[in-house]
C-alpha cells in the first residue's frame, strides 16, 4: 500500500531540485555586481522610513484562528460525506446537530462583528 | 522492507526536526521545525496505513494551526531569543539528572513491557476514510457531537480575547 | 500483469519527467497566452516580435530570468528568504502527482494510467489510485502557503510584509468556501480517488446530457470553488496581495531574477492544478467521444481533458482583461459572508436530496 505514495515523494525531490538546480545555474552565469542603492529595501525611491518588522493590526489574527476552527469543522464533513449513502437520513440528523451548534457560533461572531474588515 | 526503510527515513527527519526546533533561536525557524515534524509525522501515520489521518495530520496540523504560529509571529515581530548564561547553567543543573531519569524511565518500561506487546506490522492497518467515518458516525457519535461544542467554545473563546482591546 | 518494484519505480520517474515538461511548458505558454489576450482585449497586439506570433517569447522570458542580476538585499533573513521560493515552486508543482489525466494507456508492454500516482488494479484490469488524493492534494495546497508568508517576512520590506500578510489572510479564508464546495461532490461519489471520481461520471442522460456532477445539482458548488480558486491563486478581481497601485508588488517585491520567476511560475502551476481539479470534480475529467485506431482512443481523452484546462486558462485570462479588483473588506466579507454560507447551503440540500432518494 505505501509504495502507491512513493512516486509523490520522487516528485517532492524532484520538484525541489528543479528549483535549487535552476538557481544555481543562475548564479554562475548572471553578472553580479550589486550597489548600495540597488540593495536598498524598496520604497518607491526615498530612503526607507523605519523599519518593516513593526506590530501589525490584530484582524489577520482572527482570521487566522477563525480558519483553524472552520477547517477542523470541514475535515469533519469529510468523512461524513463520503459515508453519507451508508449513514442516511441518521446521518443527515448527526450532521444537522453539528453543524447546528456551529452555526449558532458563526452567527454570533457576525453579529459580534468580528467579520468586519474595517 | 521498503516499509521499513520509508519508516527510518521519516522518523529520522522527524527527530532531527525536532532537535532543530529546540536548537533554533529564531521563532520563526522553530515553527518551521515544527511544520517538518509535523509533515514527517504524517508520513508515518501513512507508514501505518492510518490514511485520513495522515491527510488530516498535514491539512490541521501543518497546514492550519502553524499557520496561526506563523501569523502570530509575523504580527508580533517576535525577535531573537536571548539566551543568558545563567539560565543554561540552571538548564544543565536540572536537565542532565532530568534526561537519566527519562532514559532510565525509558529503558525500565522496554525492558518490562516491549517483548510482550505485539509489534504493529506497517502497512498491515487500515484506516481509511470509511472506516473512519463509520466508527466517528455510529461508535463515537456522542464524542463527535460534543466536539463541536468545544469548537464552539473555540470560537467564541478567540473573538471575546482578540477583540477586549478596542 | 503486476509490475516488479523497478519497473514501478522506473515507470513513475518517467511519468513524473515528462508531467514536469509538460507543466512548465503548460505555464511559460500561459503566460504568452495572458499577453495575447489581454493585449487583444484592450486594442493591443501582445507580444509579437519573438517568433511567429511571439510563440518563442516564453523561451525568450526564461533565458532572460536565468541571465539577469539576481540581488539579495543584506537586510533579508537569508535562508528563508532563498528558501521561500523553493517553498511555492515544490508545493505548486507537486500537486500535479495527484491528478489523472487519461484512463488506462498501454505501452511497451506495461499498462498504466496517465496519472504520476496511479496503478492498475490486477484484478480488473482498470485504472485505480491513491484512496485520499483529494485530501493530499488539499494538503498540499495548504502548504503552499508558507512559501508566501515566508516570503514576505523574510524580506524585511513594509510592501513585502503587507503582501504577505493579505495573501496568506486571503489564501485561509478562502480555502474554507474552497473545502466546502467539494462536500457536495463527495456526498455524490462516496470517494476520495480522483480516479473514481472520473469514473463515475462518464456516460450520458437521454443520449446527450453528460452525468458531470456540475449537472447533477452541483451548479451552485462549481461557482464556489471557482471564485475560492481564484481567490486561492491570488488572480483577478482578488489580487489584493499584489495590488500594484497600493503594495508595489506585494510579497515578492525584493525578488529579482529566478526567484522571482519561482513565484511566477508558482502561481501559473497553481492556476493549473486548481483548473485540473475543477474539471476533474464537476466537468467529467477526461469524458468526451473517442472514436479512431488504438492510439487515437489513447490520446482523445487526453485531449478533452486539456481542452477543459485551456478552457479554464481563458476563463482566468478573460476576467483579468474585464474586471476590476476588489477593496480588501469585500474581499473578506465576499469569503466569510456569502461564500461560506452559500457553501453550508449546498451541502445541506445535497444531503437532503441524496437521503430522499434512498
Amino acid at each position: 500500500m505505501p509504495q502507491n505514495y512513493v512516486p509523490i515523494f520522487i516528485f517532492l525531490l524532484i520538484a525541489f531540485l528543479i528549483g535549487a538546480g535552476t538557481v544555481l545555474v543562475a548564479s554562475l552565469i548572471r553578472p553580479n555586481n550589486p550597489d548600495k542603492v540597488k540593495l536598498m529595501p524598496y520604497e518607491c525611491g526615498i530612503d526607507p522610513v523605519d523599519s518593516a518588522r513593526k506590530r501589525y493590526t490584530v484582524r489577520f489574527y482572527i482570521v487566522a484562528i477563525l480558519f483553524v476552527v472552520f477547517d477542523v469543522e470541514t475535515v469533519f464533513l469529510f468523512p461524513w460525506a463520503v459515508q453519507f449513502k451508508l449513514l442516511g437520513l441518521f446521518g443527515f440528523v448527526e450532521m444537522m446537530v453539528f453543524l447546528g451548534i456551529l452555526i449558532v457560533g458563526y452567527i454570533w461572531i457576525w453579529k459580534k462583528g468580528a467579520l468586519e474588515w474595517i | 522492507m521498503l516499509e521499513t526503510v520509508l519508516f527510518l527515513i521519516f522518523a529520522a527527519i522527524c527527530v532531527g526536526g525536532a532537535i532543530n526546533l529546540l536548537a533554533q533561536k529564531h521563532p520563526i525557524s522553530s515553527a518551521l521545525s515544527l511544520i517538518v515534524v509535523m509533515g514527517s509525522l504524517a508520513m508515518v501515520y501513512l507508514l501505518l496505513g492510518a490514511e485520513f489521518v495522515a491527510a488530516v495530520q498535514i491539512i490541521i496540523y501543518a497546514g492550519a494551526i502553524m499557520v496561526l504560529f506563523v501569523f502570530v509571529i509575523m504580527l508580533l515581530n517576535a525577535g531573537e531569543e536571548e539566551r543568558s548564561a545563567t539560565g543554561s547553567r540552571v538548564a544543565m543543573v536540572l536537565g542532565v539528572p532530568g534526561l537519566l531519569a527519562a532514559a532510565v524511565t525509558t529503558g525500565w518500561v522496554l525492558t518490562r513491557h516491549g517483548p510482550a506487546s505485539t509489534p504493529v506490522v506497517l502497512g498491515e492497518f487500515h484506516g481509511s476514510a470509511h472506516a473512519i467515518g463509520r466508527l466517528l458516525f455510529h461508535e463515537f457519535l456522542l464524542p463527535f457531537e460534543v466536539t463541536s461544542v468545544l469548537i464552539l467554545v473555540a470560537i467564541m473563546g478567540a473573538v471575546v480575547l482578540a477583540r477586549r482591546g478596542e | 500483469m503486476p509490475m516488479n518494484a523497478g519497473t514501478f519505480i522506473l515507470v513513475a520517474v518517467v511519468k513524473i519527467v515528462i508531467a514536469v515538461f509538460v507543466l512548465l511548458t503548460a505555464c511559460a505558454y500561459t503566460v504568452w497566452l495572458e499577453r495575447k489576450v489581454v493585449g487583444h482585449i484592450q486594442n493591443r497586439w501582445g507580444p509579437t516580435r519573438v517568433g511567429p506570433f511571439g510563440l518563442l517569447q516564453p523561451l525568450a522570458d526564461g533565458l532572460k530570468f536565468i541571465l539577469k542580476e539576481d540581488l539579495t538585499p543584506p537586510y533579508v533573513n537569508r535562508t528563508i528568504y532563498i528558501l521561500a521560493p523553493m517553498l511555492a515552486l515544490t508545493m505548486a508543482l507537486t500537486s500535479i502527482a495527484l491528478i489523472p489525466v487519461g484512463p488506462v494507456i498501454h505501452a511497451f508492454g506495461i499498462s498504466t494510467p496517465i496519472q504520476i500516482t496511479g496503478v492498475v488494479n490486477s484484478a480488473t484490469g482498470r485504472g485505480a489510485d491513491i484512496n485520499i488524493g483529494l485530501l493530499i492534494i488539499l494538503g498540499i495546497t495548504s502548504l503552499g502557503v508558507y512559501g508566501i508568508a515566508l516570503a514576505g517576512w523574510s524580506s524585511n520590506s513594509k510592501y513585502s510584509l503587507l503582501g504577505a500578510l493579505r495573501a496568506s489572510a486571503q489564501m485561509v479564508s478562502y480555502e474554507i468556501a474552497l473545502g466546502l464546495s467539494l462536500v457536495g461532490v463527495l456526498i455524490l461519489s462516496g470517494t476520495f480517488s480522483l480516479h473514481a471520481i472520473v469514473e463515475m461520471q462518464q456516460g450520458t442522460w437521454f443520449g446527450f446530457i453528460p452525468k458531470w456532477n456540475i449537472f447533477r445539482g452541483q451548479i451552485f458548488a462549481f461557482f464556489i470553488y471557482l471564485m475560492a480558486a481564484f481567490a486561492e491563486t491570488n488572480r483577478v478581481p482578488f489580487d489584493l496581495p499584489e495590488a500594484e497601485s497600493e503594495l508595489v508588488a506585494g510579497y515578492h517585491t525584493e525578488y529579482s531574477a529566478m526567484k522571482f520567476a519561482m513565484f511566477f511560475v508558482a502561481e501559473y502551476a497553481n492556476m493549473i492544478t486548481v483548473a485540473c481539479l475543477a474539471s476533474i470534480l464537476f466537468l467529467g475529467g477526461w469524458s468526451g467521444p473517442v472514436f479512431g485506431p488504438a492510439i487515437l482512443q489513447a490520446l482523445l481523452p487526453v485531449f478533452w481533458f486539456a481542452l477543459r484546462i485551456v478552457f479554464f486558462m481563458f476563463v482566468y485570462i478573460w476576467v483579468r482583461g474585464t474586471l476590476p479588483r476588489f477593496r480588501y473588506d469585500q474581499l473578506m466579507g465576499f469569503g466569510w459572508k456569502f461564500l461560506f454560507p452559500l457553501a453550508l447551503a449546498n451541502i445541506l440540500i445535497t444531503a437532503l436530496v441524496v437521503a430522499w432518494r434512498a
